[in-house]
């Protein structure tokens, strides 16, 4: 077990209660504001106010804590949780960039902060610049005529698009026969799914072998006068660029059809390429992947939506609009699909990004770009050294833009360890686990690493010279590698209650009635 | 002065580290690494965007403009309507700008162990506040949950209609229609034009073995206590509906849970538990149903149970039913999700802590008790009808100005030029109120800040 020993890392481990365990009845945490003696005398009990059945009986089982104890177990918590800013995290398909502090320290003003969404907008005109200036550099990173900061992640996004398409189908009245939306299996699972809760059916098209993406012929057999549009993200999380797109475009278009491109990670072609010049309807950009803000441990994000001129008017509602000397809503939009979700989306996201745009400049985007790809390559490169690992769709394609997708077929075939147990023991070395990839597994025991262009070059090394190891390990020693993680926070978890509902328990409350059931 | 190019976010854009990296690579240039993408096709021009500044400069930049807003803490506000002023105590945004919960994002249990923590804890105290078994992992807003539990109930009952009172949040129905569209027709129930409360009578003649769900707020969106949940549930149950409620949280420091009163979906607004109000950017949906298996099956988010490992003493977490999302279902799951609001939940968890039961208790009461102070203050004026119904009120209320023949938004007008932030204008949204506001009133708001009001609006009226 000596290689168990040589990794350098030991993860923090407190071995922390839950919450409701560190309880003491009596303790609290925070003081509410009191009541002054003027209201006091006027309104009196205000419990007995209330209709008595509405009148909560006992109070909620919450647990009872002082401020510190509070502070000290989430402190321990977030010590037990590894970002990008604790080390080398290149989970793929989700651009893991550095997240600049200056961008946060601007997000979390009081000026933003402290702002209701209703107020008169005259009282905001500083925050509704930003976004309206914001929607306009996304028009020119896009080239799209108009943009929409509301959903609040990628999958809304889609739904958001999956809806214009439906409202642009009944406007032309072909709603009714115009059914399926057209999908490629490597793209994000939101570009099918999505689309089928926006209530359509879902065509799915596979790789072909050789290119990595479906055949033209493949597009035209699927596209029919059925055909309400193709949604598919581009490029891929295989960091291949499907090069039939413009042909997909026309094809559809001559259908009838429109086309959505999920540009969520489009770290690679920032000045480069736009997809509205390539013809596509919409798009969507997620500001928490390509534009620096960060993850939060999963959201809030923001994906904001962008529309050719033919499908602007279909926007969700309110637009941030300008006549001249002021910015306002604009909810006077007739054809729009309306309200996606609530109010105008997470604003402090699009400072973020506002202030990320300004850091980096015209020039800077492309650079970062740059570097990006250049990063991914360096890696493809060291990785293929690897033993065990190899590189679908290699020949047709050595190179490719911001991340890759390998499989560890191979050495699963050698040594029986494929990427689960990988990734277990790369936690091991002090490392974030890899991204797989989304389902179906069309690249067999896959990983998927984004090294983004904030990771230095010894990072990159870094991780080849782990998986090296992690490689060595599987063929020299794989119970070191099957029995992984022996330095993380905690060791194998039991699995079994995801699927048993005796088990299961979401919910302290109901951790507490199963387990008393186990006694009886 | 250019900038020098080395950019300080990006180690390797040292053009002597680039060369040498390329070298690797076997490449003489940038461009074949992108030869994937067709020449005909690629941007001709330069971006037109403004150049890149220095840290400073964009600070100043960026913080020049944002001086331009008015916010809610320089003036006194009165308007909640989904996203509400309350204090988030100091401990709730130091958590939250921990950079470890702040930047992570996808990983497994064993490096990110914490989160998935926090997340079984937000999920475990949402359970006590609402009475459910199980909860979920937090999603968008109040709007996008609703949407989600009219959906699972269309799932659970294959029944395609949804029944809901008229004094639903109109942006919220809205948002439920536009989810729902295609697959589950919204119809609403009148309401009592005294009390506001939901007419049983109306509720009766139109629910039907069509009837997926009857789905309510509480307390309402126009701010009052809905108190027949127990009718409105039995007569759902009677049907093989389903009976869904939408929650204010901190109202269930002094309400009944839901429950309690037989909801089978509860969904809510969690903003209130330590989020600013981000201009509406610090929403937080959070959804719960009873822990029986066609329920969760029909959840679309992440679920996360508490469980056991190998080593005694440690806690784990996993996934439930990983295999029901659109993550592995993708068009077959018949639900969307996705990058949700997780460092709110993680917030949520903080601030539900800290208040605990006794200090979620004080502090409903407070806000009732300053809310009705503010009511009892606006009715003494002239002109003013508040609250229009004669239910019991939370934190939220309606004002009638009809009969100071001014308009709700001539009013704010001149409220505004006083430093004052009058309720939310409703009277598009509900033309049979006539010309009403909503106000709200939380801990927030001093007995100083709610005089004044009363003495403005006197000047106004």
């Amino acid at each position: 077990m000596q290689e168990v020993e040589t990794t350098g890392y030991q993860g923090v481990s407190w071995k922390e209660p839950i919450v409701y365990q560190l309880s003491k009845k009596g303790r609290r945490g925070h003081r509410v504001p009191i009541v002054e003696d003027e209201i006091r005398a006027a309104i009196g009990n205000v419990a007995s106010r209330v209709p008595e059945k509405m009148r909560r009986r006992h109070p909620p089982e919450l647990p009872e804590l002082s401020e510190p104890e509070v502070v000290r177990h989430y402190i321990r918590l977030s010590q037990e949780t590894y970002g990008v800013d604790s080390g080398i995290h290149m989970h793929g398909t989700c651009t893991m960039k550095y997240n600049p502090k200056l961008n946060e320290s601007i997000a979390r003003s009081p000026k933003i902060a402290d702002l209701h969404p209703l107020q008169d907008i005259d009282t905001v005109q500083g925050i509704l610049q930003i976004m309206y200036e914001f929607q306009k550099w996304l028009c020119e990173l896009s080239g799209m005529r108009d943009f929409s900061l509301q959903p609040r992640g990628g999958a809304h996004a889609v739904f958001g698009n999956a809806h214009i398409i439906r409202a642009y189908h009944r406007m032309n009245g072909e709603l009714e026969q115009r059914r399926e939306i057209i999908t490629t299996v490597l793209s994000h699972p939101c570009n099918g799914g999505s689309p089928a809760a926006a209530g359509f059916e879902v065509v799915t098209l596979y790789p072909n072998e050789e290119t990595g993406y479906p055949d033209i012929e493949a597009l035209k057999a699927a596209v029919s006068s059925r055909t309400a549009g193709l949604m598919m993200t581009d490029p891929y999380d295989t960091g291949i660029f499907d090069s039939n797109l413009e042909e997909y475009i026309r094809i559809v278009h001559e259908a009838g059809g429109l086309v959505a491109i999920d540009q969520a990670n489009a770290n690679s072609l920032l000045g480069r390429l736009r997809i509205g010049d390539v013809g596509a309807d919409l798009c969507h950009f997620n500001l928490h992947k390509s534009f620096s803000t960060p993850h939060g441990s999963t959201g809030p994000g923001t994906a904001a939506i962008g529309a050719s001129e033919e499908l602007s008017n279909f926007l969700p509602i309110p637009i941030v609009a300008f006549d001249g000397t002021k910015y306002y809503f604009d909810y006077d939009r007739p054809d729009s699909i309306g309200k996606l979700g609530d109010f105008y989306g997470v604003v402090p996201n699009v400072v973020r990004a506002y202030a990320w745009i300004m850091t980096m400049g015209a020039e800077g985007l492309e650079e970062a770009s740059e570097v990006a790809v250049i990063n991914n390559n360096y890696l493809i490169k060291k990785l293929l050294k690897v033993r065990g690992v190899t590189l679908p769709w290699h020949e047709s394609h050595p190179f490719r833009l911001q991340e890759a997708r390998f499989s560890l077929q191979k050495l699963k075939e050698d040594t029986g360890i494929g990427v689960t147990d990988v990734n277990h023991r790369i936690v091991d070395y002090g490392l974030q686990d890899m991204e797989t990839s989304h389902e179906p597994w069309i690249v067999p025991e896959p990983f998927t690493p984004e090294p983004a262009e904030t990771t230095p070059r010894e990072d990159l090394d870094k991780f080849a010279e782990v998986l090296a190891a992690i490689s060595h390990e599987a063929y020299t020693n794989p119970e070191t590698v099957k029995t992984a993680p022996h330095k993380a926070a905690i060791s194998r978890i039991d699995t079994a209650p995801s699927h048993d509902p005796r088990r299961w328990a979401m919910t302290w409350r109901a951790y507490l009635e199963k387990a008393r059931g186990d006694k009886r | 002065m250019e900038l020098v190019a080395v950019h300080p976010y990006i180690p390797n854009s040292d053009p002597e580290i680039k060369r040498e990296m390329l070298g690797e690579i076997g490449v003489q240039s940038v461009e074949e690494l992108f030869a994937d993408v067709p020449k005909q096709i690629r941007l001709k021009k330069k971006l037109q965007l403004p150049h890149a500044k220095s840290e400073y400069h964009v600070r100043r930049d960026v913080e020049a403009i944002l001086s331009r807003n008015k916010t809610c803490s320089e003036l006194i506000s009165f308007l909640g309507a989904g996203c509400w002023p309350h204090y988030v105590p100091a401990v709730c945004d130091e958590i939250n700008s921990r950079s470890e919960f702040l930047t992570a994002y996808a990983g497994d249990v064993y490096s990110d162990l914490g989160r998935y923590q926090a997340f079984f804890e937000f999920q475990s105290m949402i359970g006590d506040l609402v009475a459910m078994d199980v909860v979920g992992f937090p999603w968008y807003s109040w709007g996008s949950v609703s949407a989600d539990s009219a959906r699972m109930a269309v799932m659970i009952t294959d029944r395609h209609e949804i029944l809901t009172p008229r004094t639903i949040s109109p942006d919220r129905l809205s948002i439920m229609r536009r989810h729902c569209e295609g697959l589950a027709d919204i119809k609403q129930v009148k309401n009592d034009p005294v009390s506001g409360q939901v007419s049983l009578e109306d509720l009766r003649s139109k629910i039907s073995s069509r009837t997926a769900a009857v789905y309510i707020e509480n307390p309402t969106y126009l701010g009052f206590v809905e108190s027949q949940c127990e009718e409105i549930s039995k007569i759902a149950h009677d049907h093989g509906a389903l009976f869904t409620v939408g929650v204010e949280p901190l109202s269930l420091g002094i309400l009944t849970p839901p429950g309690e009163y037989g909801a089978d979906i509860v969904c809510g607004e969690g903003q209130p538990l330590g989020m600013h109000m981000n201009f509406g950017g610090g929403l937080l949906g959070f959804l719960a149903c009873s822990d029986v298996e066609r329920f969760v099956s029909a959840m679309p988010h992440r679920l996360i149970s508490v469980t056991t490992t190998e080593r005694k003493g440690e806690w784990g977490f996993t996934y439930v039913l990983p295999e029901r999302t659109m993550f592995a279902a993708r068009d077959k799951a018949r639900s969307f999700t996705g990058t949700a609001t997780a460092l709110w939940a993680i917030t949520a968890a903080v601030y539900l802590s800290l208040l605990g039961p006794n200090g979620l208790r004080e502090l409903a009461e407070v806000i009732m008790q300053k809310s009705h102070y503010a009511m009892k203050r606006m009715s003494e004026i002239r002109g003013i009808r508040v609250p229009i119904f004669n239910s019991c009120h939370f934190e939220e209320f309606t004002a009638n100005f009809d009969a100071t023949e001014k308009t709700v938004s001539q009013v704010n007008k001149v409220l505004l030029s006083y430093g004052i932030i009058g309720g939310k204008d409703i009277s598009r949204e509900f033309p049979e109120l006539g010309n009403t506001a909503l106000y709200c009133v939380t801990e927030m708001h001093t007995s100083a800040d709610i005089d004044r009001l009363a003495a403005a609006l006197e000047g106004v009226v």
